[in-house]
């Protein structure tokens, strides 16, 4: 396709890339509710049923764990399945398909069944969606063997991890930030680029502070970095842009030029993949350190509807530049 | 709903059903022997339910439909060519169970080649898998049909409720089995659903819904091969449920204790084995020198297995993780004794 001059949002991407995929490989289907008709309450289908028929855009009850354990079967068959669940706060239902079946089918049957299902799900707050539609799961998942997390924080980088997600022949959960599918647009060039999972990129390169992050939190850092750059701190952004496997080397690779990490999400401090990331540093990257490993992320609460609750609660730009001022500082 | 007059099954295939059911028997008995002697670490069979398991699974395209069992079903996979071998190598947690390769517990079958889906120990999680397959040939342009089997108390999951939705607003090619023992380990039917039948419950799929007794294999056969052709031809999902007895405990680590000794003894009359030898022999298809040869030469198998697969090695502790994801080189599955040369289960050999 042609890229417009303008470029393309997350959503965009995300919709061309599905469409791509579906296209280049009949075994690609999408399932979930409303990605027919509808084509999605964000419009990542949208227009994709018209086009592939309603077998191949199956518009599925509200149901989580149908929509999650027929993404399984079918997967087991020989299908390429992307369930789509309407918010991440309503993959809860389907954990135990997800967890209990879809991580362990190729460990339990000693890799004689494959599980290629990409389960998707818009995540975040910020957007005054209430406590069930804000949050931010990717810890949940990021614990158990077998599964990979990725939360893309730009538009290329969604449709080249979507690409890598949708071909990997194991189950992948694919966390869109709802705040960012509309944020900005981004020429993509790489339009059949496959951005293999598990490897970080580096935002920003700098030498004073490492922020490491992903998702959400690339866009408050950078925002961050900007205030801090006016006061003579360089701070390099590390995007994972896969959660698990999270990027040890890249990890490693920022913390040898700086010295002084700051880990930020959006998720729950506590718990939060932040806390597994400043372990391994300490474990390996001890004798690196200039300054304690610091780590920001909302703040171990729901998000409520109230605008101001909502922003005393998620990480903001205030708190991640004061963060890098401290680094610096040390 | 009753079966259908007449005999729908060949005189062959009653007799290959009982074949099978005798081998499920026997190698149920050494199972139990071998948790007994402390050998397996855990078991649970499906004394009871043999012939509703193997009658059911003979309506299969084998290889072609795929199935779906839970960890009773012993006779589903004996049926459709599982080897007792296999099951005897799982139980031990031998390296080469090519099922799990000793990870998951005794009866878990697994079988790519066969189209026997992964079981799981959590119930009623495969109902939804079962329905994505039906999917997937809905996707290919196929004919193949996903059979499941499950017991009643999977009946109270809400996996259950919503395979089952999705099945019937899309008309899927599926068959639900439900295999009623009466009792899910120790609460009976009457605390875990509030109607009569589970078959009830298939007018609010909008699929036809039937109970007969699992321990009359005729009847079995025909009410599971006319839901299977219905949903190979085009028709749609059914829910089938077959009444059986739970002749043992819940597994090997339940003591029983919640069932009087009439209640047990009403399940141990039930047995579906000697009412189908009766009428094999009734009908002159089997002398009694023959079924005790036939008994005889299960058991002798079943040892036979039991002692290869004693002999066969532990997995290796570092291989513990491997196959977590893709790009592993494939495990070796097990060598099978010859005599398992062409052995098609119920299908003949």
């Amino acid at each position: 396709m042609t890229e417009p001059a303008a470029g393309r949002t997350m959503v965009q991407v995300l919709h061309d890339t599905l469409r791509a995929e579906m296209a280049r490989d009949p075994s690609v289907v999408v399932l979930g509710q409303d990605v027919g008709v509808k084509g999605g309450v964000f419009k990542v289908t949208d227009g994709l049923q018209a086009e592939f028929g309603p077998v191949r855009v199956l518009d599925t009850p509200i149901s989580e764990i149908a929509i999650a354990g027929a993404a399984i079967g079918a997967a087991m068959m020989g299908l390429r399945p992307v369930a789509e669940f309407q918010f991440a706060d309503y993959m809860h239902p389907a954990y135990d398909q997800i967890v209990n079946q879809a991580a362990t089918m190729r460990w339990r049957s000693v890799g004689a069944w494959s599980v290629p299902v990409v389960f998707r799900a818009p995540c975040g707050g910020g957007v005054r969606g209430g406590v069930y539609h804000s949050q931010s799961i990717e810890a949940l998942y990021g614990h158990i063997p077998g599964l990979k997390v990725v939360v893309p924080a730009t538009p290329g980088d969604a449709g080249g991890l979507l690409r890598a997600a949708i071909r990997d022949d194991d189950p992948v959960v694919f966390l869109e930030h709802k705040a960012l599918y509309r944020r900005g647009r981004e020429v993509v060039t790489g339009d059949t680029e496959v951005i293999p999972i598990g490897v970080a990129r580096v935002d920003r390169a700098g030498g004073d502070v490492s922020v490491i992050t992903y998702g959400m939190g690339v866009h408050l850092a950078r925002e961050a970095a900007e205030r801090c750059a006016a006061e003579g701190v360089e701070t390099e952004i590390v995007d994972l842009r896969t959660v698990s496997p999270f990027d040890r080397e890249a990890v490693a690779r920022t913390v040898a030029r700086t010295g002084k990490v700051l880990l930020l999400h959006e998720a729950n401090r506590t718990m939060g993949p932040a806390a597994e990331i400043a372990a391994f540093i300490a474990e390996e990257l001890f004798t690196e350190l200039d300054a304690p490993v610091l780590r920001i992320g909302a703040d171990d609460c729901h998000l409520p509807y109230n605008a101001s609750e909502e922003a005393a609660i998620l990480p903001d730009v205030g708190r991640v530049t004061g963060a890098i001022r401290r680094l610096a500082a040390h | 709903m009753s079966a259908p007059a007449g005999s729908p099954i060949s005189e062959d295939l009653l007799l290959r059903i009982y074949r099978v059911a005798v081998l499920t028997r026997a190698l149920d008995h050494q199972l139990w022997l071998l948790t007994r002697q402390g050998r397996a670490g855990f078991v649970l069979t499906g004394r009871g339910h043999e012939i509703a398991q193997i009658a059911s699974a003979a309506t299969l395209r084998r290889g072609h439909d795929s199935a779906w069992p839970y960890y009773r079903d012993m006779g589903v996979g004996l049926a459709l060519g599982v080897t007792p071998y296999e099951i005897l190598l799982g139980a031990l947690a031998r390296a080469a169970d090519p099922h799990s390769g000793g990870r998951q517990l005794t009866m878990h079958l697994s079988s790519p080649s066969l189209r026997i889906g992964s079981v799981s120990s959590a119930i009623a999680a495969h109902l939804p898998h079962a329905v994505g397959a039906a999917y997937a040939a809905r996707v290919r342009g196929d004919d193949s049909v996903a059979v499941c089997w499950f017991g009643d108390g999977a009946a109270s999951e809400g996996a259950t409720h919503e395979a089952m939705n999705l099945a019937g607003v899309h008309r899927l090619p599926v068959v639900f089995i439900c295999e009623n023992n009466g009792i899910a380990i120790s609460v009976p039917l009457a605390l875990q659903m509030p109607v009569e039948r589970v078959s009830d419950r298939a007018a609010a799929y909008a699929m036809p819904g039937v109970s007969v007794d699992g321990t009359d294999a005729e009847t079995v056969y025909t009410v599971t091969r006319a839901a299977v052709e219905r949903a190979r031809g085009g028709e749609g999902p059914s829910l089938l449920e077959l009444r059986v007895p739970r002749i043992t405990p819940h597994s090997s680590q339940d003591d029983d204790a919640y069932r009087s000794d009439a209640q047990r003894a009403a399940a141990a009359a039930a047995d579906p084995l000697p009412r189908l030898r009766e009428t094999l022999v009734e009908r002159g298809l089997l002398g009694l020198d023959e079924d005790e040869g036939m008994v005889r030469a299960a058991r002798e198998q079943v040892i036979a297995d039991e002692d290869l697969a004693l002999a066969m090695p532990d997995p290796a502790p570092e291989r513990a993780r491997r196959w977590l994801h893709a790009g592993d080189p494939p495990h070796g599955g097990a060598v099978l004794p010859a005599r398992y040369a062409g052995w098609a289960g119920v299908f003949g050999d």
